[in-house]
């Protein structure tokens, strides 16, 4: 069997809620609540769910750039959670970040050559090898070197994606987490980029983290793909599984909720009532159990494990759970 | 026979800024007719909410100005009226809602306040009766716990539920034609999907027309009859939901649809059509799509292409439509790419 390139174990990141006059705890958001999933080298991995279930938390934690509450994040077998500053940022070189909105996470006051070269800078290389490898990364990334001399207002938001992502490939990275690469982005220009990132990751044997609310984009460019809700994950198989046999109400009720631009597929829709619960006072049991349509006794009292139902099909919940004994 | 209730003939609305005149909207006509949900459809800037923000004149003045063109609701010219005529029929006969509904809620006053006062301006009613209005809108529009809800901030709700309450004041006043920019883009799927049946049982049950401004293709599968691509500040295309999306015409519209991942198809490579949207500018020469067209020939370059008819209500802004060869190499090629 293939050695995993990342293993999430049980990962946590709860964040306090301060209030009153002295800023004291007065409880906490479990934005992200025992995760465990593990990602093969050159895997697109998808990671979908609603506003706030804590897909970017999940991301930020696996890189370090929030401190995880707990749990293990294992990168090429090494646990990096205990790793000191110094060992991490040479880490960094092997794990990096693309985030969705491209304009704020460029320095507007750098040149697209700055950006770029500045993670080149622990490796000593020579100004001109700089140069050099900035002009390669700009043309892998589909714009030409003479862009090299501009700042990143003069670029349209799909051509500041560009820049993130030569960024990102400036030191050869094996895995590269995509926070909603391409949310911001008009359809005819999220095409181009989305090709552009399966091209690269077949280029330079890239490993991807997708994470992206649009089930029709991570469907697409993904391998597997987990599905989040208030801070867990429900389900996680490939991705034909996913679509073809949703397990999870909550899966399903998300598939069918996303509207098919053809008029000749009429297709049987559910809806969920009401909103997603806040995650600072989830519901007992299931956390879907509020929303569920399938909604049992047990599911208001105790909480369904994470477990494998089928070959690769993992899900959390009681209509599966305890099936396979 | 149709009864048009809003017609947009030939706007132009413009911006007037320091780097010159922007045409956002350059010479668009659309039809509303009764009881119908039109689906404007097309890439950011392409001028589709200040289309709509035209209509009811709520386009910022200065730098915008409409230039041009007429719009008519039940034949009456909505750009002559008077401001209190116009306050009369917003709301009251056309209703808006937008995006972001945190910007059109009054952050100051409760939702009861507000859907009662929505009410009041147009319907002389007391005010007990329009509380009592005001919590059915609430239940309709499927706000749990409605009486407690009026007494609530727009800050104390989610953004599914700001939206709805948006929606319930909209329809409070039982407006003919609802006009929505962008109404679920910033909402999840689910919600969404909530807040679409919401707005098809009101075009059911009370006949009320909807104008649908939206840049999702699926969106517009859902809920809309008949649709407008925008291009660049123009109509380029326009026909029924089913014509635009299983045939349509345009080499725009046809690359759009090519360009979206799909749910319901099996792994395809994506189609991307190279380049991005133009900002608008005056004085272009030729088709505007030029520059992205894969089609593109002499005649693009030199001649602005007229909104071709191709029948009935169909129309396509392209020359391959009034050139047949052309057209047949086109459809040829779009199946060697589609395989
Ligand atoms: N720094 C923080 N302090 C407190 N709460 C936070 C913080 N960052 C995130 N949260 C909360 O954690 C939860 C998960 O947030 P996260 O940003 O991971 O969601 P997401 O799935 O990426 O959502 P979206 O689709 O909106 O990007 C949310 O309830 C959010 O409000
Ligand atoms: N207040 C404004 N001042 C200047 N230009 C504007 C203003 N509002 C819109 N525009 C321009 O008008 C064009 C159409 O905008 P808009 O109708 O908002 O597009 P969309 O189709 O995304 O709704 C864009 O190029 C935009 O930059
Ligand atoms: S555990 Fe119960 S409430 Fe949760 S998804 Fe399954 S059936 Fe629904
Ligand atoms: S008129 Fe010419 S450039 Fe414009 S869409 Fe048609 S073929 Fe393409
Ligand atoms: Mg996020
Ligand atoms: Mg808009």
């Amino acid at each position: 069997m293939q050695q995993p390139i990342l293993e999430v174990n049980n990962l946590k990141k709860y964040f306090d809620i301060r209030g009153g006059v002295f800023g004291k705890k007065v409880g906490e958001v479990k934005a992200v609540d025992d995760v465990s999933f593990s990602v093969n080298p050159g895997e697109i991995l998808g990671i979908v769910g609603e506003s706030g279930c804590g897909k970017s938390t999940t991301g930020k934690s696996i890189l370090r750039l929030i401190e995880p509450s707990d749990g293990e994040v294992k990168f090429e077998g090494q646990d990096i959670t205990k790793l000191n500053a110094e060992s991490m940022r040479k880490l960094r070189r092997d794990m990096q970040i693309i985030f969705q909105d491209p304009y704020a996470s460029l320095n507007p006051r750098h040149t697209v050559e700055k950006i770029i070269s500045e993670p080149l800078l622990i490796h000593g290389m020579s100004k001109q090898e700089r140069k050099s490898r900035v002009k390669e990364l700009l043309e892998v990334v589909g714009l030409s070197s003479y862009h090299a001399s501009r700042y990143p207002h003069q670029f349209s938001g799909g051509q500041r994606q560009r820049i993130g992502i030569a960024r990102a490939l400036a030191n050869n990275p094996k895995l590269i987490i995509c926070d909603e690469p391409v949310s911001a982005l008009d359809v005819s220009v999220q095409s181009q980029i989305l090709n552009l990132m399966e091209g690269l990751r077949d280029q330079f044997n890239l490993t991807y983290i997708f994470i992206a609310h649009d089930l029709s984009v991570v469907k697409h460019i993904s391998d597997r793909v987990g599905v989040m809700y208030l801070g867990r994950l429900v389900e996680l198989t490939d991705k034909d599984s996913l679509y073809d046999d949703p397990k999870h109400p909550y899966t399903k009720a998300l598939l069918s909720a996303v509207p098919l631009p053809d008029p000749d597929i009429e297709k049987e829709r559910i809806i969920l009532e009401g909103d997603v619960p806040s995650p600072s006072n989830p519901p007992t049991g299931c956390a879907f159990h509020t929303r569920c349509p399938m909604a049992m006794e047990i599911c208001k009292n105790i909480r369904p494990n994470f477990e494998q139902v089928e070959v690769n099909h993992f899900v959390a919940c009681h209509l599966y759970n305890g099936a396979e004994q | 026979m149709t009864e048009a209730i809003l017609k947009i003939t030939d706007l132009q609305t413009h911006f007037f800024t320091d780097n010159g005149e922007i045409p956002a909207v350059d010479g668009v006509s659309i039809t509303v007719n009764k009881g119908e949900v039109v689906g404007i459809v097309g890439e950011s800037g392409c001028g589709k909410s200040v289309t709509s923000l035209s209509i009811m004149q709520l386009v910022p003045s200065p730098p915008g100005k409409i230039v041009g063109g007429a719009i008519q609701y039940k034949g009456e010219d909505l750009l002559t009226a008077s401001k209190k005529r116009i306050k009369d029929i917003r709301g009251n006969e056309i209703s808006m809602i937008f995006q972001e509904p945190m910007t059109s809620l009054d952050p100051l006053f409760t939702i009861g306040n507000q859907i009662r006062e929505a009410i009041r301006i147009h319907q002389k009613i007391s005010k007990k009766e329009a509380s009592r209005k005001s919590i059915e809108m609430l239940k309709l529009v499927g706000i749990p716990r409605a009486e407690e809800v009026m007494n609530d901030y727009p800050h104390q709700l989610s953004g599914g539920m700001r939206q709805r309450v948006m929606i319930a004041i909209a329809m409070a006043c039982e407006p003919e034609i609802l006009i929505a920019d962008e109404p679920t883009t910033a909402l999840d799927v689910t919600i969404q999907a909530q807040i679409l049946d919401l707005m098809k049982k009101l075009n059911k049950e009370k006949n009320t027309a909807i104008l649908m401004i939206t840049h999702d293709l699926g969106v517009v599968a859902d809920i809309c009859d008949r649709v407008i691509v925008m291009y660049a500040g123009q109509v380029v295309e326009e026909g029924t939901t089913r014509e635009i999306l299983k045939d349509p015409s345009h080499p725009y519209t046809k690359g759009l649809i090519r360009s979206i991942p799909k749910l319901h198809e099996k792994d395809q490579k994506l189609y991307s059509i190279p380049g991005t949207v133009p900002k608008p500018k005056l004085g272009v020469v030729g088709c505007r799509f030029k520059d992205r067209c894969e089609f593109a020939h002499d005649r693009c370059f030199s001649d602005s292409p007229e909104l071709f008819s191709l029948g009935n209500s169909r129309h396509s802004r392209c020359f391959l439509i009034d050139d047949p060869e052309r057209k047949v190499a086109q459809d040829a090629a779009a199946n060697i790419g589609s395989q």
